[in-house]
């Protein structure tokens, strides 16, 4: 295989690993601070699509105004669920935020499938984006380029917000004593509910990125939940740049796997989450428990 | 970590000599498996039978030692395989072949078991499932196992010479038999001193081990018996269905086996057993509804997971106030 | 379970075609449509072929000829277990007398033997495996719509023939893509065609860029797509935005349904060239059809699948009528006796070996502006026939033809 070759494929691995690197970062959100995998995570990306679709085709509301509606109302049916659901499971181990958040896919991904059928439906790129730069080794559509900045800079706020400013500051402060903070008069039920809303938006936001480039189908989320659930694991679970790192260095490896063992793409990220807990068990970036 | 599942340690710790009550619903589900073939279709029965002892299988690790396996297809799947292969290719006769798939599970159980016991809540979920979707990548490719086709047409043969299992009930009391004999075998394990160390280790771990418990141990041989008896189920489905196939061993059906024992009550004795029932009559007779089936299982879910935790048998237990 | 049994039965008497019968005697006809209803297959087959199966009981005025039928449905989630178990029960418990569809390969083959086992009659619709008629065929079984042979030679040969002689193939990693690839292969190079390359990539695959760039790296001139469904829309989908047309390459969809154009929308699958047994703007009894069949199924047109139900259906009735029994082997054999006419696939046979032969249509998708409206997608560009369509009966090992 020669350097260009190898270098689109580089590339093509960055794209599929901002995709990874904005749905895990949700997932890693969530569990930071809820202590709850939210297997829904697929299903709400799924919803992020299907937004796009809806306003697009009901409200003639394009790509960018989605990209903005879009996960505000998919982010306000997650806090629906915080609220009538996951609150009441706080106190509970991990295996029944997961238990639920999964039968709550289930519904979600079978809703869709009796409404809108399994082949899917069709949303084009925005007009803006369309066509593509040939950068001599490799031609690269527009719209690729602008997920991968896109969401390089969304995964890198999410960092700087959690990691360096006052409001993150206290999340984390929840995370590790919620009776203390609620003591110093922050309403911290109201931040745990806003904080699930935000990462169920990352996750329709990551679902509006893809519409224009895969089929908008009520399956599209099924399969990734795992993929992307293994990612949050090797990144560390709860570490936010962990998720960051992780997500896009496995959208590389896979990429090149689908080169040299095209077969085994979907597993090689399996794989590694192996090799990874055998050595730390607690994943690349996350604290010993 | 401390889990919040199941029986309080001091309802199980009489357990020299099965409580009374426990006799008396053991009786009353033989009774019921005797009578059931000549009410129930008798094939729906045998799957049903197969998926409860799997069911009862997960449940000694999840609900005795605490440990959530997302990956138990693998040892459904990979026994099931086996004993195709051996029952087609190499015309084994049924018992050989069963027996030789359980042995493929146990083995692989002891394998991944002394990999995987080192982590601990969701980590040792992930990584059995990493392991489980290995599995699956190797039944994918390996010839022998034909691809999504699987193994088809593998004979039913005849039982230690005698038996012709191509006859339905035989084959039914057969697979009842089979499912009488792991059933046991589990309750006499969990009931044993072996199973008190192994409740002792869920509830403070750290403990088991200032009192000289070699932990590390017991885990892996409570996740050896699961893989083994998960194999035992598994084989016996590919007999009476005569089809080994991707679906046993998809990560979807470890995430089945999780809701079964959910809904029947974790470290409940008899609720891997219901709830194995429960499910698979939805999914048999739901068959019709198409999509909708997915969404009533997801509503299972939800429900159960909020407002009866302890299962079906967990709930019953508790308004009778005995651990059933 | 006597409340879950209660609920099936109503099941059974809301899909009923016809007036409730009591408890099935030898004198109603059960028809059991099994296919795939909610996930990859739903739209192509799905609730879709129960609606045709619905529409030939009707149109055959079986109750006026004094004939019972009934319907019943189920979904196999493309599992062969489920599949089988769901076909026993029909079979043993429920008194179905035939089972049709079946898409999807490995269940088709699992009810095939089943089927013969138990002496019923099974009418395959929607599943691809030549296999049926070849090495596993049976005297229970009959091969309906379209299978991988006559996909592969139709799209195979066409694009040979008009310059499309290198290959690069996008297989799905099963055995079911495998055998799409092979056989395709083998008409490439029978045509004078050369294949430079292949990948697989596993099933439900949702970025095919890696895959897309190889195919663009190897200088082919057709890509064949040796997949189906989702796998399928997504590789053309992405392909226009890696701009494989405008680089001068093309798509073949070797497994290409009108549903699955319809999702792709036609600026996306304009030019794809695929073959397809049956269109619903054929004649004028095709579009009849096409309008019934819409006005049931949520507006989706007929695929070749639903309107091989629908033919199939129709001519196991006549058999059944003229024989005046339902015994599976014995309805099967006169259907292979009885030349078939209905009025979506005209005339045709059904040779020893199991397989309905018809022609076989090579269709281009429309460019939009060629496109009159939804589901005005295909333009007829060869009519392959009926001789030529299908694989010769003696190339295919089928035991039950040997001399």
């Amino acid at each position: 295989m020669n350097t260009q070759a190898l270098f689109s494929q580089l590339l093509i691995g960055a794209i599929n690993g901002a995709f990874y690197a904005l749905l895990s970062l949700g997932l890693s959100v969530i569990f930071g601070l809820l202590n709850i995998i939210n297997f829904a995570h697929g299903a709400q990306y799924m919803m992020g699509a299907f937004a796009a679709y809806f306003l697009l085709q009901w409200a003639g509301l394009g790509y960018w105004t989605a990209l903005l509606v879009a996960p505000v109302v998919v982010g306000l049916l997650g806090i629906l669920i915080e609220r009538t659901m996951l609150k009441w499971l706080y106190q509970l181990d991990h295996l029944y935020g997961l238990l639920l958040t999964f039968g709550v896919a289930l519904v979600i991904e079978g809703v869709f499938r009796n409404e809108f059928g399994s082949s899917g439906l069709p949303y084009t790129i925005p007009p803006q984006l369309t066509g593509a730069y040939n950068l001599g080794f490799m031609f690269l559509p527009i719209y690729r380029g602008w997920v991968v900045l896109f969401s390089l800079v969304i995964c890198l706020a999410t960092w700087y917000v959690i990691e360096r400013t006052k409001l993150g500051a206290y999340l984390r402060a929840a995370t590790e004593n919620p009776t203390l903070v609620q003591a110093f008069g922050i309403n911290v039920p109201r931040m745990i509910t806003l904080t699930y809303g935000f990462g169920v938006a990352l996750a329709a936001l990551a679902g509006v990125l893809a519409a224009p480039i895969y089929q908008v189908n009520p399956l599209m989320g099924s399969n990734l939940i795992i993929v992307v659930f293994a990612v949050v694991v090797i990144g560390g679970l709860g570490s936010i740049m962990g998720s960051i790192v992780t997500g896009f260095a496995l959208g590389i490896v896979e990429g090149f796997t689908k080169v040299f063992y095209p077969e085994a793409s979907n597993t090689v990220i399996f794989v590694i989450m192996a090799l990874v807990l055998l050595v730390r068990p607690s994943g690349l970036f996350g604290r010993t428990t | 970590m401390a889990t919040a599942v199941g029986v309080d340690i001091r309802e199980a710790t009489a357990a020299r000599g099965a409580p009374t009550h426990q006799v008396i619903a053991f009786g009353v589900m033989v009774a019921l498996l005797v009578v059931a073939p000549f009410l129930v279709y008798p094939v729906f029965l045998m799957k049903a039978l197969c998926f409860a002892l799997f069911a009862c299988a997960f449940n000694v690790l999840i609900g005795y030692v605490g440990l959530l396996s997302f990956g138990h297809a693998a040892f459904l799947g990979t026994a099931g395989y086996a004993a195709a292969h051996a029952a087609k290719v190499w015309g084994a006769p049924p018992e050989a072949a069963i027996l030789l798939g359980t042995a493929a599970a146990g083995g692989l159980g002891v394998v991944l078991g002394t990999l995987a016991i080192r982590s601990r809540g969701i980590y040792f979920a992930n990584i059995t499932l990493a392991f489980a979707q290995m599995i699956y990548f190797f039944s994918l490719q390996a010839k022998f196992t034909g691809g999504e086709d699987g193994i088809q047409s593998v004979p039913r043969g005849t039982l230690l010479g005698l038996f012709d299992l191509r006859q339905t009930y035989t084959m039914y009391f057969t697979v009842l038999a089979i499912f009488l004999v792991g059933f046991l075998v589990i309750y006499r394990a969990i009931h044993s001193p072996f199973g008190q160390v192994l409740k002792a280790v869920r509830e403070n771990e750290p403990r088991a081990v200032s009192l000289g418990y070699r932990v590390e141990q017991y885990k892996l041989i409570a996740f050896a018996l699961s893989a083994t008896l998960s194999g035992l189920a598994g084989a016996t489905k590919a007999i009476v269905f005569q089809l080994a196939s991707l679906t046993d061993v998809h990560w979807t059906m470890s995430g089945e086996v999780v809701l079964m024992t959910l809904l029947g009550g974790l470290g409940t004795v008899f609720g891997p057993v219901v709830g194995a029932f429960i499910l698979i009559g939805l999914e048999n007779y739901l068959a019709q509804l198409g999509a909708w089936f997915t969404i009533v299982q997801g509503a299972i879910f939800v429900v159960c997971v909020l407002t009866f935790r302890r299962g079906v048998v967990g709930e019953l237990g508790r308004l009778l106030r005995k651990p059933l | 379970m006597r409340i879950a049994r209660m609920l099936v039965l109503g099941l059974v008497a809301l899909v009923a075609a016809g007036p409730a019968a009591a408890q099935m005697s030898d004198g109603v006809i059960k028809i059991g449509v099994l296919n795939d209803q909610s996930s990859l297959y739903a739209d192509l087959a799905g609730q879709g072929s129960v609606v045709a199966a619905r529409m030939a009981v009707e149109d055959y005025g079986a109750e006026k000829k004094g004939l019972k039928v009934e319907i019943v449905s189920a979904d196999h989630q493309n599992k062969p277990d489920v599949g089988s178990q769901i076909a026993r029960q029909w079979f043993d418990a429920d008194k179905v007398d035939v089972i049709v569809d079946v898409p999807n390969s490995g269940v088709a083959l699992a009810l095939n033997q089943i089927a013969r086992d138990k002496g019923k009659a099974l009418l395959v619709s929607g599943a691809a495996t030549a296999d049926l008629t070849g090495k596993a065929c049976s005297p229970n079984t009959i091969h309906w719509t379209y299978d991988t042979w006559a996909l592969a030679n139709g799209t195979g040969n066409a694009i040979v023939k008009t310059g499309g002689d290198t290959w690069f193939f996008l297989t799905a990693d099963y055995a079911f893509g495998h055998a799409l690839e092979r056989d395709t292969e083998a008409v490439v190079t029978k045509a004078g065609g050369k294949v430079l390359g292949k990948v697989r990539h596993p099933l439900n695959t949702q970025d095919f860029s890696s895959f897309l760039l190889q195919a663009q790296a190897s200088k082919a001139k057709i890509i064949g797509l040796a997949n189906a469904g989702g796998d399928t829309t997504n590789a053309i989908k992405q392909g226009s935005e890696f701009g494989i047309v405008r680089g001068g390459q093309n798509f073949a969809g070797l497994l290409v349904f009108i549903t699955d154009v319809h999702a792709l929308g036609l600026p996306t699958a304009q030019g794809l060239i695929l073959t397809e047994t049956f269109y619903w703007d054929m004649n004028d009894k095709t579009r009849a059809f096409a309008k019934r069949f819409a006005e049931r199924d949520r507006g989706i047109h007929p695929t070749m699948i639903h309107a091989g139900v629908y033919s199939a259906v129709t001519h196991y009735l006549k058999a059944v009528e003229a024989l005046k029994s339902d015994d599976g082997t014995k309805v099967i054999a006169k259907m292979k006796d009885t030349p078939t006419d209905d009025p979506l696939f005209g005339k045709g046979t059904i040779r020893p070996d199991g397989r309905k032969v018809h022609p076989a249509y090579l269709f281009e998708v429309k460019k939009p502006t060629e496109s009159k409206g939804a589901w005005d997608y295909y333009k007829l560009r060869a009519t392959i026939p009926t001789e030529q369509a299908f694989r010769p009966v003696d190339q295919g090992e089928c035991p039950l033809v040997k001399k």
